[in-house]
């Protein structure tokens, strides 16, 4: 028996590393996938408030976060690869411009 | 006294930390990516303690099959070295490992003295994919749709964003 607390607190510890990760990570791909470490935080909570609350309704949500996250991975590295295309780089400190 | 479920919990919330811990000190991409599907892994075995075994396998194949091959493909596709870092970046690492740290040290003190002690057992609803798709196919029939429209645009908008302009270009000429 695991209390529901210690599954918060890993939820917790991974969302502080992804918050973390995406202000100190300077590459625009590793900033990316800081957000899905912050998205896998989140669905961690979601499953175990599931059980605790005896609602399946928790998980069904960690599916639409799945979809949502594969959206946003799609269309977030093409506009990478759109980034690149234009800049010939990856770092963030470098793309300070909307216009060429 | 350590349960089994105890110690196979501590097990993967060890490798999770280890994980995204690494990610956060690696300078390459890839070696950051790597340790993310790390991360994932050990995810989907806290799932399967949870009981919700069909999210432990769409974990697996989603996550760290399908959207962390697009992240490893890109990598390669850009050819993405080693992080250089700016002022602004160590600024940052100043100031936000330790806020960070406090927040994270004060939040889990309060998550563990203001909830009680009630247990998670192991397996106490089970999420098998019968159960999961009855509750999808019924109770949550619109936002399942809404999500595949959702799906449909974004594989336009990626399809759009990462063709070149010179063959955006040549289709309108013909």
């Amino acid at each position: 028996m695991v209390p529901l607390s210690y599954y918060l607190v890993l939820s917790g510890i991974l969302f502080a590393c992804g918050v973390a990760g995406f202000l100190i990570k300077r590459n625009i791909i590793t900033i990316f996938m800081s957000i899905e470490l912050m998205l896998n935080g989140v669905n961690l909570s979601f499953v175990a408030f599931a059980v605790h609350w005896h609602a399946l309704a928790g998980q069904i949500f960690v599916f639409f976060v799945m979809v949502v996250a594969a959206a946003e991975a799609a269309v977030g590295l093409a506009i990478i690869i759109a980034v690149y295309r234009t800049r010939e780089t990856l770092n963030v400190d470098q793309v300070n411009l909307l216009k060429l | 006294m350590l349960s089994l479920h105890l110690i196979l919990f501590l097990a993967f919330g060890a490798v999770c930390v280890a994980g995204a811990v690494n990610l956060l000190a690696q300078t390459h991409p890839i070696n950051s990516a790597l340790s993310l599907i790390a991360v994932m892994a050990a995810l989907a075995g806290e799932y399967l303690l949870l009981g919700a075994e069909f999210v432990a396998a769409v974990q697996v194949i989603v996550y760290a099959g399908a959207i962390m091959v697009l992240f490893v493909f890109t990598i390669m596709l850009l050819n993405a070295g080693v992080e250089e870092h700016t002022k602004g970046s160590r600024v940052a690492i100043v100031i936000g490992v330790p806020g960070l740290l406090i927040g994270s040290v004060l939040l889990a003190w309060v998550v563990l003295h203001r909830s009680g002690t009630e247990a998670v057992a192991m397996g106490a609803l089970p999420g098998d994919p019968r159960t999961i798709g009855q509750l999808l196919f019924h109770d949550f029939l619109l936002p399942f749709e809404v999500t595949s429209v959702l799906i449909l645009i974004a594989i336009m908008g990626a399809v759009v964003l990462a063709s070149k302009p010179e063959a955006i270009q040549k289709r309108k000429e013909h």
